[in-house]
């Protein structure tokens, strides 16, 4: 275990993502319980979602508006901690594009972005986390999700994580590295093309073997489920951080609650 | 061909290429061989990330002063006994083309691989001016009978298999024995090449692209793996190169420096085949070579994208690597793209080119995973780019209608968090009341889009906010 008492506990803001928020709550928790279990202490400001959708459609002024916000919110912490590599990729890498040139906010950008981080990386690389005390029976693989992967490197600490966890066999599918296909609005607006992508990433979890898929956005996580269902696959779909948690008692993403045991 | 882009039809032709089954088996190929031959030959180069940036700045430092270099370039080719022709338009770059052909009385003109003429419908020029156009890369050659573009920059038949070549022979090569073997693809280059070794003897014009031009001697290098490119430059009395003009670089180490990462991004090989020089025409005591040697330099809108945030693309060298890692690519593959230039370079490229009025639905149809940039060997930020064409969509209102408001109706509450947090409490509840049985919606109403394909799971019912206040109000109470 890290030394806690040397230091001063961080002060993280919990960036819940609106995906968490509205949807699956429970990962939002299983976030706080492993920040918290890490030493930091966490809260959560007021917040809806961190613009993306509008930065990603070309509106910029409510990219912007939106942005605006969530630096207000956020600027006070420690540290910004996100259980979504895309939403920490947002702040982190495009907010100080959204702001590029603004005397006020440029400035403001640039520093919530150096202390914005997705969870599990932030769990690794800044707290020094090297395991968990979690349970988790059976194989599972993990879909390196497009934005942690490439613009945050999220790929070894989900893994060193994992592999702690008791009972838990990770074995890895093919084109893990690969989309699923999810991209936001695009997964409605080219509909056709998303289900194409998401059946070759389906195709490759069934292929893996494994019982369950994890991975470490939402949205991602959403489209494979809900793909996976589609297909009649019992293939069962969780956020990592649940099984980090050991926050397992929820059903798996898409599963009626008497699924659960 | 290539003059009427469908582009504004990706959705339908997309449909198509998700139907067509023998398309989807070829895409696999790409979706594996390229990306595995890239890898491996990559790691084997422990200098490979720094020869990116080196290729970028190379790049960069060129665009920076692209005028200079292009008057340096004119002045070393004259100086080698070259004419420098330059053209503002397609039309332009074909008017002196055919121009060219038709004062030395031309009959067959011969083409190495080169998308520009893609670009400048040049083909189908030639033959309107009663002039037989070959292309003699054996991609290109494949589908030119067929009418098509090619599907892919530097693979332009991948989309076709074997069998659909083996037809395509025996319909156009009638003069050929009806009963022999072609059953192996061995037998099917045998004869292309038998039949392209006469067109290259016999042509009167040779046309090749570029993918160099080197400012300080005048030189264009083009890199191959068949031979074709030589054959065509070499053989006849009059070679055209026909080339955009951000293929300038400084220096043949420049060059040098910039194929390093070309073949490597491109195919996996270290080098290709055959990189040739070529510097002016035939010279006094030359064995071979032209008699004379044309520089054709397209602008074609590339000068309005200096200064712009679309400079950047000017980088790009037609590796085609954006391309093999894109699962976009690899789920409709190139024609769906509808114009010359596929996958994510020819997601930013192309509505420069042809407008985004026309070409908008490709910079959107991208699920931005960043791949394509992971791998561009110029380091070109491609989903920024696009992004760049969806702002200039949105400013310009030519986003849908359906989008707009759905995003103004959620920015609206997104900006106001406490109508936020009071709205999304309530649907939130409502819909896991909806899905609790299930646990997910087969279909939706709203989110049809989504729930044709996939299931949307159901909420679990409060939000984390609305938990969150009640268990902090129970602490401090």
């Amino acid at each position: 275990m890290p030394e806690k008492s040397a230091t001063r506990r961080p002060r993280v803001g919990l960036f819940v993502t609106c995906l968490v928020d509205l949807m699956r709550p429970s990962v939002g928790f299983a976030a706080v319980k492993l920040l918290e279990d890490a030493g930091c202490i966490v809260d959560v400001p007021s917040q809806t979602c961190c613009g993306q959708p509008a930065f990603n459609s070309g509106d910029r002024a409510n990219a912007r508006a939106i942005a605006e916000k969530t630096i207000a919110a956020f600027e006070r912490f420690d540290y910004v901690v996100a259980p979504s590599g895309s939403c920490a990729g947002q702040i982190r890498k495009h907010y100080p594009e959204l702001f590029q040139g603004d005397p006020n906010l440029a400035p403001r950008a640039a520093k919530l972005a150096d202390k914005t981080y997705e969870l599990v990386s932030f769990l690794v690389d800044v707290m020094g986390v090297t395991g968990v005390e979690a349970t988790f029976s059976g194989d599972v693989t993990y879909h390196d999700s497009c934005s942690g992967l490439r613009e945050l490197g999220v790929k070894s600490q989900p893994r060193m994580l994992l592999s702690s966890v008791e009972g838990l066999k990770l074995v890895e599918m093919k084109e893990n590295e690969v989309c699923c296909g999810f991209g936001g609005t695009f997964a409605v607006k080219y509909g056709d093309i998303s289900d194409s992508i998401v059946s070759k990433k389906t195709e490759n979890v069934s292929d893996s073997g494994a019982h369950t898929l994890l991975a470490g956005d939402l949205g991602c996580l959403m489209n494979m489920a809900g793909k996976l269902q589609r297909e009649g696959k019992t293939v069962e779909v969780r956020h990592v951080a649940e099984v980090l948690a050991g926050m397992t008692d929820t059903p798996p993403i898409g599963a009626p609650a008497e699924a659960a045991e | 061909m290539t003059a009427h882009p469908t582009s504004p039809r990706f959705k339908d032709n997309a449909r198509k290429a998700l139907d067509d089954a023998q398309l989807q088996k070829a895409l696999g190929n790409v979706r594996q061989n390229f990306i595995e031959r890239r890898a491996a030959v990559a790691a084997k180069l422990p200098e490979f990330e720094a020869l990116r940036d080196s290729a970028r700045d190379i790049k960069n430092h060129t665009l920076e002063n692209l005028d200079l270099y292009l008057e340096r370039y004119e002045d070393a080719v004259t100086k080698a006994g070259g004419q420098v022709h330059w053209a503002r338009t397609a039309a332009e770059a074909r008017e002196a083309i055919v121009g060219i052909c038709k004062r030395v009385g031309a009959k067959t003109v011969t083409k190495g691989k080169s998308m520009i003429s893609e670009e400048i419908a040049l083909n189908d020029a030639i033959e309107a001016a009663g002039m037989q156009a070959v292309e003699t890369d054996l991609g290109e050659y494949i589908i030119q009978p067929r009418h098509e573009a090619p599907s892919h920059i530097i693979a332009p038949a991948v989309h076709l298999n074997a069998t659909q070549v083996e037809s395509d022979f025996r319909k156009h090569h009638t003069h050929l024995d009806p009963n022999r073997d072609l059953s192996q693809p061995t037998q099917l280059l045998t004869e292309a090449r038998t039949i392209l070794r006469e067109k290259f003897l016999a042509a009167d014009v040779g046309i090749t692209g570029a993918n160099f031009l080197i400012a300080e001697t005048g030189t264009s290098i083009i890199v191959t793996n068949e031979g074709n490119g030589d054959l065509t430059q070499t053989l006849p009395k009059i070679h055209i190169v026909i080339a955009s003009i951000e293929k300038v670089v400084p220096t043949l180490e420049d060059a040098s420096q910039i194929l390093r990462v070309l073949a490597r991004s491109a195919t996996g090989q270290e080098m290709s085949v055959y990189t040739t020089f070529s510097t002016g025409p035939r010279r006094p005591g030359d064995v071979d070579g032209p008699e004379e040697y044309h520089v054709v330099l397209l602008d074609n809108g590339r000068s309005a994208m200096l200064g712009t945030e679309f400079q950047e693309m000017l980088r790009c060298i037609r590796c085609g690597a954006c391309m093999n890692h894109c699962p976009v690519y690899h789920a409709v593959g190139g024609h769906a793209y509808g114009w010359v230039y596929p996958g994510p370079m020819g997601a930013v490229l192309t509505p420069t080119l042809i407008g985004v009025d026309k070409g908008g639905h490709l910079p959107n149809a991208s699920t931005f995973c960043g791949r394509c940039e992971s791998v561009c060997p110029v380091r070109i930020p491609l989903p920024k780019l696009m992004r760049h064409w969806r702002e200039r969509e949105f400013e310009r209102h030519l986003t849908p209608a359906t989008v707009r408001s759905g995003l103004g109706f959620w920015a609206f509450f997104a900006k106001r968090p406490a109508l936020y947090r009071l709205a999304t409490g309530l649907a939130m509840r409502g819909l896991a009341r909806l899905g609790k049985a299930k646990g997910r919606f087969t279909s939706l109403p709203f989110a049809s889009g989504w729930t044709d394909h996939r299931d949307f799971p159901a909420p679990q019912g409060k939000t984390f906010q609305q938990q969150w206040k009640a268990r902090r109000n129970g602490r401090s109470a």
